[in-house]
């Protein structure tokens, strides 16, 4: 069979876009990746979206935006995975272009926070979680968080402000992204000194939750357009796992299995070792969930997670950077389109055009997707292929 | 609105009804028909004893609405006695800190309300410490 290479891709920057709506910012970031795809029209759009029908009123997103774009007639459906709803549209679009039944796809994520505001945003993402016997208590993904985290710092000796290095490492990131929400950087005084708002975490082990719409093109090596770029980005791993959806039916508070088992199947597809992979883009929504998913991916074993961010082994020129665009702290969290950011962030990466940001020789990207607190875990490697 | 969702979980929300496994004894809550432990049907009726201890913890400052008016309020895992671990607020504490290790018992008191014209109030399980005598 044939590789699947992502040949396009677009991103509006994160923000609160107060003045573009739903429909607009799709299009922006739809635009924006056929063009960089030299202007090869997809014949399905697969879409990462949360809470659209919830926030915007709005459902029935394939045939709204893919009709915005002048592309109706073509096949368009709304994946729906939480937090990780971009990862699972990849997912989608890789198995549809895979399979030979479609021969280019793009791959949209796209979220509108902001037309609503305060205890509506909290309602809607409390929707993610168990909405019978978590929701109801008034949990939200904060609560989830802080609840993990607290745990954590129970069972684990660590320093007050161990979780640091996460918020400071993706702020650095930020500073290199022109299309991050925070490019000024963070100071380990201004973490520790920050207010807690859900004890223990502060404001820094938050991501900003805001709106943001990536596309990638999808399609099969044999059909790359005439004027490809250079170094082109294929799909070497995708896979997907879910764990139980309500935190306190896990067997295990602090170890995600679904995100050891999507990056472990993922990995495995092409024989990839935890050595070759040059950069982990993970799903740090709280820092409490970079330094589970590093340990859950093996990067680091159990309670020592919170350590590599903590000895600058995440950074840019450490053993494996995360984050490198900033992460969801600092580039910003437009909740289900970040799977599709993390992947447009992988691909500037691999075609050497990160700038300040360039991780060295960058070859081999682990991408995870996740929804919820590791409820759902989408694994995603994408490798270099010169054409 | 949702009355007869919230009708449907009473046993649950009143009474911490869950369930036994049959084939291996594993108590469960919430109720899921299908044993965690050994993977075959378990559909007995066991009704929990409602004691536990804080297995972790957090206080909610930013609440979902219909929560808007007891903020901030504590959720906390509660490990119940017979094993399973339940999600719910914290009540009745006065000044006492919340701490994992925690004892607690259920009580049943409003959950929320759900704010419409009708003003249907849910009613429910929290936890509070347990009171020494
Ligand atoms: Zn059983």
């Amino acid at each position: 069979m044939e590789d699947v290479m992502i040949t396009g891709v677009g991103q509006t920057p994160v923000a609160e876009h107060w003045d573009i709506g739903l429909r607009d910012l799709a299009f922006a970031a739809i635009q924006d990746a056929i063009h960089d795809a030299g202007g090869i029209k997809p014949q399905a759009i697969y879409i990462g979206n949360m809470l659209a029908p919830n926030l915007s009123n709005q459902a029935h997103l394939g045939a709204l935006f893919a009709d915005f774009s002048g592309l109706t007639g073509i096949e368009a459906v709304t994946v729906e995975a939480a937090d990780a709803s971009g990862g699972a549209a990849l997912r989608q679009g890789y198995l549809a272009v895979k399979s030979g039944l479609v021969q280019t796809a793009l791959v949209l994520g796209v979220e509108k926070m902001t037309d609503k505001i305060g205890s509506s945003v909290q309602a809607a993402l409390a929707t993610t979680g168990d909405a019978d016997y978590e929701a109801v208590q008034g949990v939200t993904p904060t609560v989830q968080a802080a609840m993990t985290m607290q745990r954590y710092i129970h069972e684990h000796d660590m320093p007050i402000d161990g979780f640091a290095g996460f918020a400071l490492t993706a702020h650095k990131n930020g500073t290199g992204n022109p299309d991050a929400m925070y490019r000024s950087g963070l100071q380990l005084e201004a973490y520790s000194s920050a207010e807690k708002t859900s004890d223990p975490m502060n404001i820094y082990d938050v991501a900003p939750r805001a709106d943001g719409a990536a596309a990638l093109i999808l399609t099969r090596s044999d059909l790359l357009p005439s004027n490809p770029h250079e170094m082109q980005v294929r799909i070497a791993g995708s896979s997907s796992a879910v764990d139980t959806l309500a935190l306190h039916d896990r067997k295990d508070l602090l170890y995600f299995e679904a995100v050891q088992l999507a990056a472990g199947k993922a990995m495995k597809q092409e024989g990839v070792l935890l050595e070759d992979i040059d950069l982990f883009e993970y799903h740090d929504s709280f820092s409490i969930y970079a330094a589970l998913a590093l340990e859950s991916v093996g990067f680091a074993i159990r309670g020592k997670g919170w350590k590599l961010a903590a000895e600058g082994e995440i950074s840019i020129d450490g053993r494996i950077p995360c984050a490198t665009m900033g992460g969801l702290k600092a580039r910003g969290f437009p909740g289900g389109a970040t799977g599709v950011y993390q992947a447009v962030e992988a691909v500037i990466q691999l075609r050497g055009n990160a700038g300040v940001n360039q991780v060295k020789d960058a070859s081999c990207a682990l991408l995870l997707s996740m929804g919820g607190p590791g409820s759902t875990g989408v694994c995603h490697i994408l490798r270099t292929r010169r054409v | 609105m949702e009355i007869p969702r919230h009708w449907r979980l009473k046993k649950q929300r009143y009474a911490l009804v869950g369930e036994v496994c049959p084939h291996c004894e594993k108590k469960i809550f919430p109720p899921r028909d299908i044993c965690p432990n050994c993977g075959n049907e378990a559909r007995d009726l066991f009704a929990f004893s409602g004691k536990g201890e804080v297995y972790s913890y957090t206080t909610i400052y930013e609440a979902p609405s219909g929560y808007d008016s007891t903020t901030p309020y504590t959720v906390a895992l509660v490990k119940l006695d017979e094993g399973p671990i339940v999600t719910a607020q914290l009540t009745d504490q006065g000044e006492q800190p919340t701490e994992i290790g925690m004892p607690v018992e259920m009580v049943t008191r409003k959950m929320r309300d759900d704010g419409d014209e009708r003003g249907m109030i849910v009613y429910g399980y929290k936890f509070r410490p347990v009171l020494k005598n």
